[in-house]
Formats: structure tokens, C-alpha cells, sequence
């Protein structure tokens, strides 16, 4: 009995330990916007008064405002297409099933194994000719479509009873119809999920923009922070300040949506 | 008659739904890797390309910095992915315990690192690990070390707070994979082990590795797939440095791309080397995973 309660101390302990290591760079960033750099380099953890200070100083030194709006209009234009294009697909890979798009959907999931080194460089001059560079539509063209998803929406399509497609047809409605007034409300759970992992993925996006977004006009918060650091000082209350601002969106979203998010991680795995 | 008209007709709508979809991935993924292999066979700066037939290939075994990225990217897959998987199937099997406590909050902090973007993270490891850092501090602080550690211009240093960032950031992820994995294993399995006196050690390697088994395959494929192309990390903290002492492949493929004079044809032959050895590495996974 003591060996037993032995091992379940240690196990807490352990638990505690990982959860320290998980959870203080959070603390030291939050902490962080709110000092001094020089307190930061000090050592100081606990919440000071320069939060106000370190606000003044970036919106002063950087474009905050024009980064976090490209960030959020890039991001949110990306969730939208990605979430119509391949959630009609992974429909009809399952609802039209047959020989013919089962092939298509193995030929699809090869793109997963597409590093994007591979095809990062001809995708951008692609881009520079057709005049995409700095654009919205340039960030969201390459990740509208990805096999990941649209096989999320397949999978997720299996539990959508076919009985119910056949019953709409019989009332009249058409094929578009019933995906768009029927499958998309009652999967409404599936879309939320898929939309939290695309808002997430495309928010935090760094390589593809760090390529195209070549003017100040279109810095999105990723390089916006990179760019904090490229002088001789960093302030490390602004930087701080700055990476808590970035993770903020993504943070509310995983903590109110834990559940979707997890499944959004899943994706199709089961 | 009417009856297959009809069915033919809605075969047609199902090709509506998939082709767009398809086409997109067609010509912003399958496009650009076919023409990707054509630049590696041209030399040359800017866009001032030659036929050059497979010399860029050959030039790739006597680029050492290529053969550095290589190698660096090896150690990270060599060393971070075996101990971030083993952390994250240790955690899962302690979440999945239904007799833990406050399990709901230690699966939220666990997960908490994957709401931060690989930019946000390194950022906030660069600035823990700086020469005048809160590392350096405390152990200077508690005599751990004599003097500040300069972590990330050291290239054995640099290497390391590389890898813990990426543990940090991936740990959690891994654990969700694996805490979905135990939660379809019937819990019977392991209390008829139990009723037979098995250990809590021999669970693990008896009933909850072989069941993971699917699960912990797909896991090492996408780790070693995001190890081999791994760009923000080490950008963001090293940009490669000291000199080339932790650069990465991809960011190699960046910098011969969008530093300088861009060697584009050069670039490809090398962004074609991430490609084999992606496509080899899951071939040889997905071979000994199935054997097991």
C-alpha cells in the first residue's frame, strides 16, 4: 500500500513538474508586456506597471494596427474559402463515392507528402508574374485547398446519413441545395472544428508571407515580430508585449473552444 | 431508363462538388513540384536560367552546406522526435487515468502550448535563452554556472534550445493523438491485465504500445515530415548561426532562393533532396510499422 501511494506521488509530481515547464514561457510573456526590459533582464516575474508604457512604444515604432488587421483579413479570408472548397469536396468524395473519385481523393492525399521547401520557390514566381505578391489573395491561394481537410470532411461525412440526401431529392431540392441547407447546418460542429485549426494555421503562417509580403503595407503579426528583434537592442518588454498580442486570438480560441480544437487537431484520425 | 439518366446526372453533380477542390491542388501543389524539377535542371542567377542537365544534383554532394543542413536536421530528428513521442505516450497514459485528479486541468496546460504560433514560441525561448536572459540569471544566480551561457551563438547550445522549443511546442500536440488513441482502447483490456497482477510498467509496453501502434506510426511520419522541413524555429532563434551551425534545410532553400542573387535552379535540386528523403523516411517507416 505505501510502494502504491508511493508511485502515485510521483506521478503527480511528474505531472506537475511538465505542467510547470508547459505553462511558464506563458507566464514570462504575459508577465513580460507588462515591465520594463531592463526589469526583464533583472529576472523579474511578477506583473509591473509599464504595460500602458510598452503599448505607447510599439504602436509608436511599428505598424500594430495595419499588421493585426492583415493578419486577421488574411486569416479569416483563408478560414472562409478553405472551409466552402474543401468541405464540398470531402462531401462529394463520400456522398458521390465511386471508382473514379476514390482515385482522385489517393491522388489528393500525395500532396500531404509535398513539402512546402519543395515547392515554395517556382509557387513564388508563379505569383510575382501573375502580380499576387502583397496580396490577400496571394496569402490564401496555396492553403484554400488542402487534402487534410477535405479528407477531414469525407471522414466526417460517413456519419451523414445518405437516407436524408435521397429524402431531399425526392421533396425537390437540388444537389447544391441540400449541401448548403441540409449537410451544412446539421455538420455545423465539423465546420467549427475545421475552422479553428485553418483560422489557426493561417494566422500563425510565417514562411509563405515572409516570401510574399515583400511591402510594409502588407507585414503580418509573425514578421512583425521577427522584425523586432533584427537590431542591435531588443526591448524586451515591447517583444513580449508584441508575441502576447499574436497569441492572444489563438489563445481565446483554445480555451474556449478546447473540445472543437482537439477534434480540429484530429482532423481525420480516429 | 429515367432511373439511370437521373443517376448519371447526379454522378455529374458529384464531380461539380470535388473539382474545385482538385484543381486548386493541382495547380498550386502538383504544378509547381513538376516545375520545380525542371528549375533543378537549369542553372544560373536571377532569371538568367540555362539548361544544365543533373550538374545542379551532383553539386549537392560537395555543397557542405548543404551536407551541414543535412546533418543538422538529422541530429533535431534524431534526438527531439524519440523523446517528445516517449513525454507525450507517457502523458496520455497518465490523462487517460479516470482516477486522476484535476485531470481536466492538466490536459489544458499540457495542450496550452499548441495555441502559440512557431514565431510566438521562439520568440519567447530566444528571449528566456538570451546572454542577459532569466536562464542565464538563475543558474548564474544559483551557481549553476560561473558566468552567462551565450546559448544561442554556441553551436552544441544553440542546437539544444532549438530542439527544447520544438519539444514545448509539439509535446502537447502528440500527447492529443495519444490520449484519443487510449480513449478507443476498451477499458477491460487493462483490467483483466490488472486482475492478472500486470504492472503498470508492463501495461504500457504490453497492451498500450502494441494498440497505439497505427497511432504512434502516423505520429513519426508527421514529426519527421515537420523535422525535415523545419523553417520558423530556426529562423526566428539562430537564423542558422553560429555561422551555419544549426541551419536548416528549408531555410537553406530560403536563403539560396531570397537572399542574395537568387539561385533558383540550384535551389529546387536541393528543395527535390527534402522531397526523396521525406518520401524514403515514411516509405521506411510505413514498412517497419507494418512489419511489427
Amino acid at each position: 500500500m505505501n510502494k502504491r501511494q508511493g508511485t502515485v506521488i510521483v506521478k503527480y509530481v511528474f505531472l506537475i513538474i511538465i505542467c510547470l515547464f508547459s505553462v511558464f514561457p506563458f507566464y514570462f510573456m504575459v508577465v513580460g508586456a507588462t515591465n520594463k526590459s531592463v526589469d526583464i533582464i533583472k529576472g523579474r516575474l511578477f506583473f509591473g506597471t509599464f504595460l500602458f508604457e510598452n503599448i505607447k512604444t510599439l504602436a509608436t515604432n511599428v505598424r500594430l494596427g495595419n499588421a493585426f488587421w492583415n493578419s486577421l483579413r488574411n486569416a479569416l479570408a483563408n478560414t472562409v474559402a478553405a472551409l466552402l472548397v474543401c468541405s464540398l469536396a470531402g462531401y462529394g468524395f463520400q456522398i458521390y463515392r465511386d471508382k473514379g473519385k476514390d482515385t482522385l481523393m489517393g491522388l489528393l492525399l500525395l500532396s500531404m507528402m509535398v513539402p512546402f521547401a519543395a515547392i515554395m520557390v517556382p509557387l513564388f514566381r508563379m505569383f510575382s508574374q501573375a502580380k499576387l505578391l502583397d496580396t490577400t489573395m496571394g496569402f490564401i491561394l496555396p492553403t484554400i485547398s488542402t487534402a487534410f481537410l477535405i479528407f477531414f470532411f469525407r471522414q466526417s461525412s460517413e456519419s451523414f446519413p445518405i437516407e436524408t440526401v435521397q429524402a431531399a431529392r425526392v421533396d425537390g431540392l437540388g444537389e447544391f441545395g441540400i449541401f448548403f441547407r441540409i449537410y451544412v447546418p446539421i455538420m455545423a460542429p465539423t465546420f467549427a472544428a475545421a475552422a479553428i485549426v485553418t483560422f489557426m494555421n493561417a494566422w500563425n503562417n510565417y514562411l509563405w508571407p515572409l516570401i510574399i509580403m515583400q511591402s510594409q503595407d502588407s507585414q503580418t503579426m509573425p514578421l512583425l515580430i521577427t522584425g523586432l528583434t533584427a537590431g542591435y537592442t531588443t526591448d524586451y518588454g515591447i517583444l513580449m508585449l508584441s508575441v502576447t498580442i499574436t497569441t492572444l486570438p489563438t489563445l481565446i480560441l483554445f480555451f474556449t473552444q478546447q473540445k472543437r480544437f482537439v477534434e480540429g487537431v484530429l482532423g481525420s484520425v480516429k | 431508363m429515367a432511373k439511370s439518366n437521373l443517376s448519371r446526372k447526379i454522378n455529374l453533380y458529384g464531380w461539380l462538388f470535388v473539382i474545385p477542390a482538385a484543381l486548386f491542388i493541382f495547380i498550386l501543389n502538383f504544378y509547381p513540384m513538376i516545375s520545380a524539377f525542371l528549375l533543378s535542371l537549369q542553372s544560373g542567377r536571377g532569371n538568367n536560367l540555362k539548361f544544365a542537365g543533373l550538374k545542379n544534383y551532383a553539386r549537392l554532394f560537395e555543397d557542405e552546406m548543404f551536407l551541414t543542413s543535412v546533418g543538422n536536421v538529422i541530429t533535431y530528428l534524431v534526438i527531439q522526435v524519440p523523446i517528445m513521442l516517449l513525454f507525450a505516450l507517457v502523458l496520455a497514459t497518465m490523462l487517460n487515468d479516470s482516477k486522476l485528479k484535476g485531470r481536466g486541468i492538466f490536459r489544458t496546460m499540457i495542450f496550452l502550448p499548441c495555441a502559440t504560433s512557431l514565431v510566438s514560441s521562439a520568440m519567447i525561448f530566444k528571449s528566456l535563452f538570451s546572454i542577459d536572459g532569466i536562464i542565464n540569471t538563475a543558474l548564474v544566480g544559483i551557481g549553476l554556472l560561473v558566468e552567462p551561457i551565450s546559448w544561442l551563438t554556441h553551436p552544441v547550445w544553440a542546437k539544444f534550445v532549438i530542439i527544447l522549443t520544438i519539444t514545448w511546442r509539439w509535446t502537447g500536440y502528440n500527447t492529443v493523438f495519444y490520449l484519443a488513441g487510449l480513449q478507443n482502447i476498451n477499458r477491460n483490456v487493462y483490467e483483466a491485465a490488472r486482475i492478472d497482477g500486470a504492472s503498470a510498467s508492463r501495461q504500457f509496453f504490453s497492451i498500450t504500445i502494441p494498440l497505439l501502434k497505427p497511432v504512434i506510426l502516423l505520429t513519426t511520419i508527421m514529426s519527421t515530415n515537420g523535422t525535415l522541413q523545419l523553417f520558423d524555429e530556426v529562423r526566428t532563434l539562430t537564423n542558422g548561426g553560429p555561422g551555419i551551425a544549426t541551419l536548416s534545410i528549408s531555410q537553406y532553400i530560403y536563403n539560396l532562393s531570397f537572399m542574395y542573387n537568387p539561385q533558383f535552379g540550384y535551389a529546387a535540386a536541393v528543395s527535390y533532396a527534402i522531397l526523396v528523403m521525406v518520401a524514403v523516411l515514411s516509405f521506411v517507416q510505413i514498412k517497419m510499422g507494418g512489419k511489427r
